[in-house]
């Protein structure tokens, strides 16, 4: 159920997640070694572009490929079909969008 | 000369509708195919038992049938390379619907060959002059490993991916389109490029392999599906520049 331009957008999704992980996790790994707070990781991220890019592109990343992705598998394990599969496809890469983009907002956005 | 020990073979009998195990025992020879084992049932126990075979010795790929639970050509399997202690269970291929018996319908397969353009598309006339291509041409020799194939649909039955998404094309018809593409007397390229890059196309392959594995001609479905990948890739990205 995947067609060249589903299996490109995958393989593109995919191509830009490896920085965002390693990235991710490296940073990860480092703020939380010194024993930060979640008050001082808000303090540095909120109101920061540059991590407000950085995740808002992961969750673009991870929404396109997670929903392609789930896409076959509903297709072929449980034989969604035509265009209920289109809508599943959408609303699984909505859905991550919208709870992804809102949980960036909440990070980087300049509190009020 | 026969040993002493027996096998016991189960074989699947019935149509699509109405299946059933039917257990025989045989005798063991120390030099036995498959098909011997199939044919000595139905020549001694039951003359209804409906297989399917013609050449005997591995070129016409219509014998093809599930040994122990592995897809097999059965005229070139030995008898002792399949067993599982002395017990032998045959059935129809899978991901392909069963006439009767061991007998398949191999329309589906043989279709999708159609639908992924795994047929030649001549350009050239009586009149004209030959392609010349070498022996050494790298197209030639990369078309060279995939041409063996025998249309036994080993491949098409060892594929998960066709038991779980049956528009997919399968491996040998996408092989033979893999073929075709690097066969520089082929002049429509395009046309194959877009009979596998659609919603059955070769993108749905998941790489899993069973086709390279289990093929008995030792070709290699899985390195073609992912050449036309890379072939499907390139062209893509180039129509949208």
């Amino acid at each position: 159920m995947l067609n060249i331009t589903l299996y490109l957008l995958q393989r593109v999704s995919a191509a830009m997640m490896v920085p965002f992980v390693l990235v991710h996790l490296v940073v990860m790994i480092i703020a939380v070694n010194g024993g930060l707070t979640a008050t001082e990781i808000l303090s540095r991220t909120q109101g920061s572009l540059v991590w407000m890019l950085f995740y808002g592109g992961f969750v673009i990343a991870v929404s396109i490929h997670a929903a392609i992705g789930v896409r076959v598998i509903a297709y072929e394990w449980f034989g969604l079909n035509g265009r209920w599969l289109s809508v599943f496809t959408w609303t699984v890469g909505a859905l991550l969008l919208f709870t992804g983009l809102q949980a960036v907002h909440a990070v980087t956005a300049t509190p009020l | 000369m026969p040993d002493t020990s027996e096998l016991t073979v189960t074989i699947q009998r019935g149509d699509q509708h109405d299946q059933h195990m039917d257990t025989f025992t045989v005798p063991a020879f120390s030099n036995q195919t498959v098909l011997d084992v199939v044919s000595w049932i139905q020549q001694n126990e039951d003359p209804t038992l409906t297989y399917r075979f013609a050449c005997r010795v591995g070129m016409c790929g219509s014998c093809a049938m599930m040994v122990n639970g592995v897809p097999r050509w059965t005229c070139r399997t030995h008898v002792k390379n399949a067993l599982k202690g002395q017990y032998l269970e045959i059935a129809p291929l899978r991901n392909l619907p069963v006439i009767k018996d061991l007998v398949t319908d191999m329309d589906p397969f043989f279709d999708k060959w159609i639908d992924a353009e795994g047929h030649h598309h001549a350009s050239l006339t009586r009149n004209d002059e030959f392609a010349a291509i070498t022996p050494t041409n790298p197209k030639r020799m990369t078309a060279n490993e995939g041409i063996e194939c025998i249309n036994c649909a080993v491949c098409y039955s060892a594929c998960d991916t066709v038991k779980n998404n049956a528009e997919y094309l399968g491996p040998a018809a996408l092989q033979r389109a893999w073929t075709l593409l690097n066969d520089d007397r082929d002049e429509q390229d395009e046309t194959i490029i877009d009979a596998v890059s659609g919603s059955s196309g070769c993108h749905n392959c998941h790489s899993m392999g069973s086709c390279t594995v289990y093929c008995p001609n030792e070709l290699d479905p899985m390195s073609a599906i992912a050449g036309l990948k890379r072939e499907t890739t390139k062209r893509a990205l180039r129509r949208r520049r």
